[in-house]
């Protein structure tokens, strides 16, 4: 048998201890390395993804029409947190914008993956998957791949949208800018992570909406997103607290929104530390859940 | 590598599953040698896909030594499952590709695999290539399932119940692939509901009922030559229906024509029929006998 493969990543042999110079009796060529299946399954992720036209408007263009939504309903209230002097104010839209960017990679980190994955589970795909030399790992890559790539274009349509159609002011601050980096890479890591372990929950690819939709949807309305966090009461803000969408929600403010209305939130400062701190807390816990639960299929 | 490739498909001695209090499987032999077909046949419950799972890797069993090419299936590395292709029983939506996508992108999975254009030719879709896979008709759905399972040019192919809700026509396609894939020498461990696909496909049977393999036979010997034993059947003047088994049919028949011609009936006795049980026949005596104890 000749050896047909030609890329394979250093380190990524087929068998144990199989070395390439000798002929091989049992295979005419070498397993796909791990890292060459993941990204070739980012590609086929993407084109299921844009191809399922109910995920691609709940989880992808929902926070843009809900800014559309917000930004048209509120246009006349005028400006919210104007100072007393008259000046510092931001129209509605404007004051909308963080909220979608971060409900935005809570909707395709959380909502789309649990959902997806639990689908694929219910379904028997991941039951096929891992009938196949397929390594889990390469898996995670793919799906990995389509949700980053999706979140950035997502919220980069969202900004540009907000600047198109209701004139939003951008942070011109290069050290904001660095801020909305960090805040988007630890905001879908986590996400994706609580996504994966929360698709263990559904029994079902039916109830698989069913059981997700409503936690997302809570979260949104207590975290800051629908509806202004400063409004809400105490004991309702403690609970949202607890949870990583209100600390992204506010991490996503201290970029967009003058450095004065920090004085309206919680702790009457952005609490960057915290953010920073929530976030990677709920990763960790996403990433131990993950470990825990992900099976290729439901056992009985 | 020389000792996985010249070990047999499948060898399993004394498989035990347990769930719970119940026993599903209880002490079953089995050995499949390479390029061999291997028909497993049994009622429904009987613990086929218990089986089936437990050599796919899929299942833990509670006791008992299982050898698939080689190796064993919950110890056995990744490579490993690039020689072996799963086409489960139930099957759910694939997505939304088309079986040119599906079967491109497994196939990308394998060191080996074949051809796209060779798989979609092999089962039959070549001319639904390009349509989503969710449109396709159960039977062609069943054919791309088996695609995606024989992409990676496996040793050894599992195929839970493959033709179940087939037409005829597309169940004589069906082997006539199958027929194909054993020519280029894999193995295959089959399970099915229709004696005839049994008889057609495997060069042994194996009844599994009660946990355990109750016979093993080519499916002409399936058996033993007892349970072949001609019988004759026939209507007598009175119209009472008579059955005898009997190994020499011919000394009963003329025996039958002469009494009848006797009594005035000079066409013998009514519905006379001679029958060699079939497989199926057989196999009802097999799970029956078990199933009563």
């Amino acid at each position: 048998m000749t050896m047909t493969n030609k890329a394979i990543p250093a380190g990524e042999g087929a068998g144990a201890g199989a070395s390439a110079s000798l002929p091989r009796t049992d295979a005419g060529g070498r397993l796909p390395g791990i890292l060459e299946s993941g990204v070739r399954n980012i590609g086929f992720e993407l084109r299921g993804y844009f191809r399922s036209p109910d995920a691609v408007f709940f989880t992808f263009l929902f926070p843009l029409v809900m800014l559309g939504i917000f930004g048209v309903a509120f246009q006349a209230s005028g400006e919210v947190g104007v100072r007393e002097d008259g000046t510092g104010g931001v129209t509605m839209a404007a004051y909308y914008l963080p909220g979608m960017a971060a409900a935005g990679l809570l909707l395709i980190g959380v909502q789309n993956l649990a959902t997806d994955i639990a689908r694929e589970r219910s379904d028997g795909w991941l039951r096929r998957l891992g009938g196949t030399p397929l390594s889990p790992v390469s898996y995670f890559i793919g799906k990995v791949g389509m949700i980053l790539v999706t979140a950035l274009a997502q919220l980069v349509l969202l900004i540009v949208f907000a600047v198109i159609a209701f004139q939003v002011d951008l942070p011109t601050e290069p050290e904001l800018w660095l801020r909305l980096a960090w805040l988007f890479g630890l905001g879908i890591v986590a996400m994706s992570l609580l996504g994966v372990a929360l698709s263990a929950l559904p029994r079902s690819s039916r109830s698989a909406t069913a059981v997700i939709l409503p936690v997302v949807l809570l979260l949104q309305f207590i975290s800051g997103v629908y509806l202004q966090f400063s409004m809400l009461p105490e004991w309702l803000q403690q609970v949202a607290s607890l949870f990583p969408l209100k600390w992204l929600a506010q991490g996503m403010r201290s970029v967009f929104l003058p450095g004065h209305f920090e004085l309206q939130e919680l702790g009457e400062s952005w609490d960057l530390g915290l953010v920073a701190l929530n976030l990677v807390g709920w990763l960790v816990a996403g990433l131990v859940l993950s470990l825990l639960t992900f099976r290729w299929q439901r056992r009985s | 590598m020389n000792s996985t490739a010249s070990s047999p498909a499948v060898s399993v001695r004394g498989l035990t599953k347990q769930y719970g209090a119940k026993r599903v499987l209880d002490g079953v032999d089995l050995d499949i040698a390479r390029g061999e077909t291997y028909a497993l046949l049994g009622p429904n419950g009987a613990g086929k896909s218990t089986a089936i799972e437990v050599l796919e890797g899929v299942r833990r069993a509670t006791s008992g030594d299982v050898s698939v090419l080689g190796e064993h299936p919950l110890a056995a590395p990744r490579a490993w499952k690039s020689r072996i292709g799963i086409v489960a029983q139930a099957t759910g939506d694939p997505g939304p590709y088309t079986p040119r996508e599906l079967i491109s992108h497994f196939a990308k999975l394998y060191p080996d695999p074949r051809g796209v254009d060779e798989v979609l030719d092999l089962v039959g879709l070549t001319a639904h290539a390009k349509t989503r896979a969710t449109k396709l008709s159960g039977g062609q759905q069943r054919r791309l399932d088996v695609a995606l399972g024989i992409v990676g040019r496996p040793e050894l192919v599992f195929l839970d119940e493959p033709t179940t809700g087939f037409d005829p026509e597309a169940r004589r396609q069906f082997w006539s692939m199958l027929e194909g894939l054993t020519g280029e020498g894999a193995a295959v461990l089959l399970t099915t509901h229709y004696l005839d696909e049994a008889e057609h496909l495997a060069d042994r049977v194996g009844v599994l009922s009660g946990g355990t393999i109750v016979a093993e036979a080519t499916p002409e010997l399936l058996g033993g030559a007892e349970a072949r034993t001609p019988v004759v059947s026939w209507r007598d003047a009175a119209g009472v229906r008579h059955e005898e088994r009997t190994p020499t049919p011919g000394v009963l028949v003329e025996r039958l024509m002469h009494e009848a011609r006797e009594i005035g009936l000079p066409h013998g006795p009514a519905e006379l029929e001679v029958r060699r049980p079939a497989l199926e026949d057989i196999y009802l005596d097999l799970i029956g006998t078990n199933g009563a104890e």
